[in-house]
């Protein structure tokens, strides 16, 4: 009995989710009349604003990835080896981007640093980046937060300081080539997190008008027919590549440190 | 009839036949032991008779009705678990009184009957505490409460004294049996600790790999044990290889020295395997032990009253004990000692 | 001695605080100072006085409606999102299926719970909008008009189908630790004193659950409360919900009074705040058991 609806139960929910990939991936293919090509995916590829905003997206999901680790592994270490009394208020900022919505933080930006405020980020193209990448960090934070921290509790963060130090290590060695290293797993599984999220980002880019990959997805999709379901499977394969590195770095290290 | 009937009970996990042509009767009120090595089926008995898990054949009565095919919360059945059992979200008064809730007892019933439990394991004032924030000793003593309160027909026990300190687990045990038999509520405790097991039952059934080898008291056990499994996994035993002389008479020969063993036996060859407690073995010439052989003392360990003496005998190492006395110090090491030895006290070996 | 340590530690104190200055230093910038100023903002007349026009403002028809289907959108989307994502959980976790299915549903829970946003759309519009799979095969195959019907992929329940793509599997990468949690013991003592199964999910392990369950409800709340990009790419600035409405005061679409975008979003603001308080209230009052 308990049986029959766990298997109801379950054939329900991946029904409602193989649909919309079958509908995705089968709507991608008929551009052309009568049969299934690959037509939608080659005017995708040949459109040069696609490689364009694809690059950019990238680019950015880089820059904030290294923005990410370089504001949250310090602090996090930081709060964990000398400052717990800090932990609560970092949490609860590092939980905030999850309450406020993106388009309130993105509202916020644009009138508090348009041209005439006392930092004119809006007012040139890299400055727009730059608070873009900002703007995308603060999205990644709670992801990047947790997954450092929890990298570091399982490392005797004490320990492996005092051992680095008592041979004379100083913290920028200590960090970069102790602690960094055996966080490695925590810091990758949070960049592949952020890379996805990054990609598919639409409020922030399209706000702050700048050509990332989810404004031209939507662009695409008000004027065409065939090649947004074919955007989407790109997107979702993206997706799916990030999750998979994600779990591929933490497989990895799970049989490393079963080798050790 | 007696009041719980287990009759050929198997489990089979797979094709891993787990318990094996299981009996056992027990009277209304005994306080039973399953005793035997880890992983040997003792919890699987146990879950079976609270009904956690189907028996691939036999059948189990409780009180004269049949509850194989019954549902666990169909059972009246008490239990207790290893550790971690109890509701973490409801305090200790509402924990014990779960039973008599999902019952449907009214609640001022119910109040008094948990006031009367708590008061039962003298944890009165902690009514209102959350399980964290007790002991190990004190959770258990309110899962054996909320076990109790629904007043169960059989009373199962798993292991409830592993998970603490040694200090505690003999108190607790104490404790459990004292209330066993204020309430003289049938009961099956499963251990596989003998001393714990041999201090509490009336009766024991030492099991081996999911097959009851013998039940006895603990007396019985102890002294008349049926197998050699349970001869060894029970307290400490000394084996000689003796010469069989006259298998009628129980006429036979330890290093040399002649043994009578109490009745006649039947001996498959000249030679045979006798064992003897480290308590059958006394250090000099004793009145009443009719042989004496000669040993030399190997070690020594001086536990208090009691004195742990090894010695070898015979070409064996054999371990003896004996009471410590202030005005004799143990013989030192090296030291050739006469050893009496009895063979009325002789447990034969076979199997 | 002993004073002389105190000493020491205060002065010490500043220093380590400056261990976490760069992220004070971001978090202020990008995560305080902004939101601060769509609170200021909210309580400003053009010309800088303080006024409470903007929120009276904000007490139209048009965007009264907004906020209640935002509101409405939320609370369905996380409340289905959380039930069904915890009866798959529960299936995978009791209810007797290989153990083979539990690893791939969490890898694709992890994968779909990002998959939001535009494709998200185009993936439904593909498979439910007016020339989708689903639709062409309904009508087909069954002679089924969906529209007919009075089913409209570009509507609220259109969209809390869509939603629910990533709210189910949120749900699932949450509970499915929590329900591991139950330890089997709970259960079987449960059973042993004879309650049924319903009565021990009732009193013991949804209690225990609540906290974990409530917490997901907020965050699939939040999670949908804010979400743009697939309402946007789905409907187009027409669909009436607050998030798409500041889309479109922020983007100037909207003619009129420019800090009602201020007042629009402190609004949001409000009730993410008032609904994260009310879940903090209740995970305390729920979690009086814990340590
Ligand atoms: N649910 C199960 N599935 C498969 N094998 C089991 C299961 N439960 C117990 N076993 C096996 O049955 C044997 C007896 O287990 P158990 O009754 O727990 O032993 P004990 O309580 O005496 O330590 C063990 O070898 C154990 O591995
Ligand atoms: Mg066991």
């Amino acid at each position: 009995m308990t049986r029959f609806f766990a298997w109801s139960a379950l054939l329900f929910g991946s029904l409602y989710f193989l649909l919309p990939l079958v509908g995705m991936t089968e709507f991608s293919l008929k551009m052309r009349r009568g049969e299934y090509s690959f037509d939608a995916y080659r005017r995708v590829f040949e459109d040069p604003r696609f490689w364009e905003t694809f690059s950019y997206s990238l680019t950015l999901a880089v820059a904030t990835i290294v923005v990410g680790v370089f504001l949250v592994a310090p602090t996090a270490y930081w709060v964990r080896l000398k400052l717990p009394q800090a932990r609560p208020f970092v949490e609860f900022v590092t939980l905030l981007p999850l309450v406020i919505p993106a388009i309130v933080l993105v509202f916020g930006y644009i009138r508090l640093y348009n041209t005439s405020s006392w930092l004119p980020m809006t007012g040139s193209a890299f400055g727009t980046d730059i608070l873009l990448t900002m703007g995308y960090t603060t999205l990644a934070l709670p992801y990047m937060y947790r997954s450092v921290d929890t990298g570091l509790r399982t490392i005797d963060v004490a320990t492996l300081t005092e051992a680095a130090q008592s041979l004379g290590a100083g913290w920028i060695t200590i960090l970069g080539r102790i602690i960094l290293p055996n966080v490695m797993v925590a810091v990758l599984s949070g960049a592949f997190l952020t890379l996805a999220i990054v990609m598919g980002e639409f409020t922030m880019a399209a706000l702050l008008n700048r050509p990332a990959f989810g404004p031209f997805m939507q662009l695409l999709g008000a004027n065409r027919a065939y090649e947004p379901p074919a955007l989407a499977v790109i997107a979702f394969a993206i997706t799916w590549g990030c999750m998979g590195l994600m779990q591929l770095v933490t497989r990895f290290s799970k049989h490393e440190r079963a080798k050790a | 009839m007696s009041f719980l009937t287990i009759s050929h009970l198997e489990k089979a996990f797979g094709s891993n036949l787990v318990v094996k042509d299981f009996k056992l009767e027990v009277e209304k009120g005994e306080f039973i032991s399953l005793l035997g090595p880890s992983g040997c089926g003792k919890t699987t008995v146990l879950r079976m008779m609270a009904g956690f898990e189907r028996p691939t054949s036999g059948r189990i009565r409780i009180d004269g009705q049949e509850v194989t095919g019954l549902k666990a919360n169909a059972r009246n059945i008490g239990m207790m678990f290893q550790a971690y059992a109890l509701f973490p979200n409801l305090t200790v008064a509402d924990n014990v009184g779960f039973g008599l809730k999902v019952k449907g007892v009214a609640r001022t019933e119910r109040e008094a009957r948990v006031a009367e439990m708590l008061d039962l394991i003298s944890l009165s004032d902690m009514a209102g505490r959350f399980p964290f924030q007790l002991s190990g000793g004190q959770q258990q003593r309110v899962a054996l409460a909320r076990a109790l309160a629904p007043s169960p027909r059989v009373l199962l026990l798993d292991e409830p004294l592993s998970a603490l300190d040694a200090k505690v687990r003999v108190s607790l045990r104490n404790e459990i049996r004292e209330i066993q038999q204020r309430l003289g509520i049938t009961t099956i405790f499963v251990t596989h600790d003998q001393e714990e097991a041999m201090s509490i039952s009336d009766r024991i059934v030492v099991m081996n790999a999911g097959i009851a080898d013998q039940v006895g008291s603990p007396f019985e056990i102890y002294n008349r044990p049926t197998t050699r499994f349970v001869a060894n996994f029970v307290g400490t035993l000394n084996t000689f290889s003796v010469k069989v002389e006259d298998s009628n008479l129980g006429k036979v020969r330890l290093a040399g020295q002649a043994l009578t063993l109490p009745g006649g036996f039947a001996s498959s060859g000249p030679e045979m395997a006798i064992a003897l407690r480290p308590e059958a073995l006394r250090l000099g010439r004793e009145p009443g032990y009719e042989t004496v052989v000669m040993g030399r003392i190997e070690d020594v360990h001086f536990m208090g009253s009691i004195i742990r003496l090894r010695a070898r005998v015979a070409g064996e190492s054999v371990v003896m004990d004996t009471f410590n006395r202030a005005d004799q110090p143990p013989p030192k090491p090296g030291t050739e000692v006469e050893i009496s030895l009895s063979g009325k006290d002789a447990i034969i070996l076979r199997g | 001695m002993a004073k002389d340590k105190v000493r020491r530690a205060e002065r010490r104190l500043p220093l380590e605080w400056l261990g976490i200055l760069p992220f004070a230093i971001f978090s202020v910038l990008f995560l305080i100072l902004p939101t601060m100023r769509i609170v200021t903002g909210a309580f400003q007349s053009p010309d800088g006085g303080f006024t409470l026009q903007n929120l009276a403002d904000l007490n139209t028809a048009s965007i009264r409606s907004a906020y209640w289907t935002s509101i409405k959108l939320s609370l369905i989307s996380a409340g289905l999102g959380c039930a069904i994502g915890f009866a798959m959980a529960a299936a995978v976790i009791f209810g007797g299926l290989p153990k083979g299915v539990r690893s791939p549903l969490l890898t694709f829970s992890g994968v779909a719970s990002n998959f939001a946003g535009v494709p998200l759309a185009f993936a439904f519009i593909a498979t439910l909008g007016p020339v989708g799979l689903i639709t062409v095969w309904l009508k087909t195959e069954f002679g089924i008009n969906l529209r007919a019907m009075g089913f409209n992929l570009l509507s609220f329940w259109g969209l809390v189908i869509t939603y629910l793509f990533f709210q189910i599997p949120l749900m699932i990468l949450i509970i499915t630790p929590a329900l591991d949690g139950l330890k089997r013991e709970w259960r079987e003592a449960a059973a042993v004193l004879g309650a049924t199964t319903a009565q021990y999910w009732r009193m013991v392990a949804l209690p225990i659950l609540f906290p974990s369950l409530l917490g997901t409800f907020a965050l699939l709340f939040a999670n949908a409360f804010g979400a743009v990009a697939t309402a946007f790419a789905l409907t187009g600035p027409q669909l009436n919900i607050v998030p798409i409405k500041l889309f479109a005061q922020i983007r100037g679409d909207v003619l009129g009074n420019p800090n009602l975008g201020y007042a629009l979003a402190f609004g949001m603001i409000l009730i993410t705040v008032v609904a994260n308080t009310i879940y903090i209230v209740l995970r305390v009052r729920s979690e009086r058991w814990l340590k």
